[in-house]
């Protein structure tokens, strides 16, 4: 006797039962996880305990998870619209990294010079934007006028912008009275976020919010966002339209570059005040996660992003009780896998299991 | 001085390049199938670590190698599950692959982090033909791994070009509803070369944990399996072709160590650059869609199959 799977196609699931069977694809991932932690020698019970009250036990805690979503939801944002073309750029850390380089070379010329915050922090954001959109753009080209995988190149741009980040803090930004240590000069005041309450929390948390908003706007009710759907979901009845296919992909991987160069920004300007070689948490990799979990909606984009922010912040939480940092990392891929295994399932098909 | 540099670059070229070559036979056969797996780079974690904890608990480095393979092709069993039964989406799926291998690798193996293999790959010189002037110094003076992917490489091409179930996995990577028609079953093969191909990542992986640089360290493959799935489409599905790509990234990344120790003035950041820079290059050149199709990328590559569905 086998078991075999029938699956129908269906469409048009009220959104209420979607965002159930993606919330218990999300239980049942970290379920499995807790499963695997426990096979592996830990406490399972510990484990969520402290990412729990790690990430939402009180005011700092969730001060600290916002924060750590603020890069998150940023990367994300743009990764969404990437993906909403079908250009799977994956390059999101590496752009992140670029965004971060930008910033700092005009902090390193406007902060001590003094210049005011007003016109600083928004010459930083336009820099981070440029830089990181500026490091999608030759995976774009190739994407666009040549057919190169976008996947290959953007992932190779990573280690590249990371090798360059490294070089710069290493050698010619390196703060003089860094006591050697690869760090860029600490950023003045008047290169920093305001901070927000006694943790991490500061004022960039406007960033993704504004971002998103424009976003919502954008992609619903302009040209350039009806554009993107109709070349989503199908380049060559695009190009029957009249739809110039190749300038839409150019500039969708451009916003979803500079978006991430935007997110490096603000984590200098806001969390880390100077540059180093180690900015990103995975961020660029986790924002896929959180792109795909959101299916690609900007708003769900900032709701998932606190999710993963806290799980983030656990991983440093269960450092403290002696399991590894990467279980957050394992929490996150197990849910990814439950969401496609589960989530996408259930949305996209009618499940019948018999036997034979 | 550089003759025999030159040697020391091919050696460490040969060495580099099967970690990636092995990972790049096992993609190409996946994909061949029309199943595109972005996990390799996760699956060869999982095989570095396992095949490196196995080699530490039992002193066996055949066990090693088995436990690398059984580690990364349970990784690509989700895949398989996932695209094939389940119709996810290949290239998200893949990617979970990844993210999950790297994250699980760095969780349970953070307490071995720095250690030493006590058994590792040693060169075993081929008796005559090592005796050959430069070329036996090279290519026969090996580890047994790279012994084994020299025959690897002729008998899957034969596999691919000249036997009937070589066909056959043309045949369901090229166009599944005329091989399912034809009686092939699509899905079973399909499992069968993403298994396949998770096991040689298995061993890639396990090759630089064991060999290559025999040690574990979080995240040690460096983007190689990313590399290796580049350099499939560099070499058009074609095990000779994608040894021919595996050995000129080989001869790069052996270049570029080199040129560190030999006191080039370049910043070591930029060097290290080379081998990610040296595969978008490629990787460009043999791209375009229309240059693709002639050179033979599955038609299915990626998609999924459902007889129901069928058009």
């Amino acid at each position: 006797m086998a078991i075999s799977l029938r699956l129908e196609r269906r469409s048009g699931l009220p959104l209420p039962q979607r965002v159930l069977i993606l919330s218990l694809a999300v239980v049942l991932g970290a379920f499995a996880g807790g499963f695997l932690v426990q096979a592996s020698g830990y406490s399972a019970v510990n484990a969520f305990t402290a990412i729990l009250d790690g990430s939402f036990g009180g005011s700092y805690p969730i001060s600290q998870t916002l924060a750590a979503a603020i890069p998150l939801a940023t990367i994300a944002l743009g990764t969404a619209v990437a993906f909403r073309v079908q250009l799977w750029n994956i390059g999101g850390e590496g752009q992140f990294y670029m965004g971060a380089f930008g910033a700092t070379a005009v902090e390193l010329v406007g902060g001590p010079a003094g210049w005011p915050s007003v016109i600083l922090l928004p010459s930083m954001l336009v820099a981070g934007f440029a830089v990181g959109a500026a490091w999608a753009l030759v995976p774009a080209w190739l994407r666009a006028w040549h057919g190169v995988n976008e996947i290959i190149t953007t992932l190779m741009l990573n280690y590249v912008a990371i090798l360059w980040v490294n070089y710069l803090v290493y050698g010619p930004w390196k703060d003089p009275q860094g006591h050697n240590f690869p760090f860029s000069p600490r950023f003045p005041d008047n290169a920093s976020f305001a901070r927000i309450g006694d943790g991490q929390l500061h004022a960039g948390l406007l960033v993704p919010i504004i971002a998103a908003a424009i976003l919502v706007l954008v992609l619903a009710r302009t040209r350039w966002g009806y554009e993107l759907r109709v070349v989503g979901e199908n380049a060559e009845a695009a190009r029957y339209a009249g739809i110039d296919v190749r300038r839409t992909m150019l500039s969708a991987m451009l916003v979803s570059g500079g978006l991430a160069g935007v997110a490096g920004m603000v984590q200098v300007s806001g969390i880390i005040h100077l540059l180093n070689g180690q900015l990103s948490n995975s961020y660029g990799y986790t924002a896929i996660i959180i792109a795909w979990l959101a299916r690609l909606h900007p708003l769900a984009v900032l709701v998932v992003s606190v999710l993963f922010g806290a799980l983030v912040n656990g991983g440093y939480a269960v450092s403290q009780v002696g399991i590894p940092q990467a279980l957050g990392a394992v929490l996150q891929g197990m849910i990814l896998f439950f969401v496609l295994g589960v989530g996408d399932l259930f949305t996209r098909y009618r499940v019948r299991v018999g036997t034979t | 001085m550089t003759g025999e540099l030159l040697i020391a670059i091919c050696l460490a070229a040969i060495a580099s390049g099967t970690s990636i070559l092995l990972p790049a036979l096992g993609e190409a056969l996946t994909e061949r199938s029309g199943v595109q797996n972005l996990g390799v780079e996760g699956m060869m974690l999982m095989g570095a670590l396992f095949g490196y904890i196995v080699d530490i608990e039992t002193g066996s480095i055949l066990l090693a190698f088995v436990a690398a393979m059984i580690a990364a092709m349970v990784l690509a069993l989700a895949h398989a599950f996932l695209s094939i039964t389940l119709r996810a989406n290949q290239i998200v799926s893949g990617l979970a692959v990844t993210l999950f291998g790297s994250g699980l690798t760095a969780f349970i193996g953070k307490p071995f982090v720095g250690a030493t293999a006590p058994v590792v790959l040693s060169r075993i010189p081929l008796p005559g033909l090592s005796q050959i002037p430069v070329l036996g110094q090279i290519v026969f003076t090996q580890d047994p791994v790279v012994y084994a992917s020299f025959i690897l490489v002729p008998v899957l091409w034969y596999f691919i070009y000249r036997t009937r179930p070589g066909l056959n996995l043309r045949a369901i990577g090229e166009s599944p509803a005329t091989a399912d028609a034809m009686g092939v079953g699509v899905a079973s093969r399909r499992y069968a070369y993403t298994l396949v191909g998770g096991a040689l990542a298995g061993v890639g992986g396990a090759y630089l944990s064991l060999g290559y640089t025999p040690t574990w360290v979080e995240g040690m493959t460096a983007g190689r399996g990313w590399i290796a799935v580049g350099l499939v489409v560099f070499g058009t599905w074609d095990p000779l072709r994608v040894l021919a790509g595996a050995y000129l990234f080989g001869f790069v990344d052996g270049f570029q160590l080199r040129a560190q120790g030999l006191g080039s003035t370049v910043p070591a950041f930029f060097l290290n650059m080379l081998p990610y820079l040296f595969t978008v290059i490629v990787v460009s050149l043999s791209s375009g869609e229309r240059l693709q199709r002639r050179l033979g990328i599955p038609r299915a590559l990626g998609l999924p199959y459902w007889r129901e569905e069928r058009t």
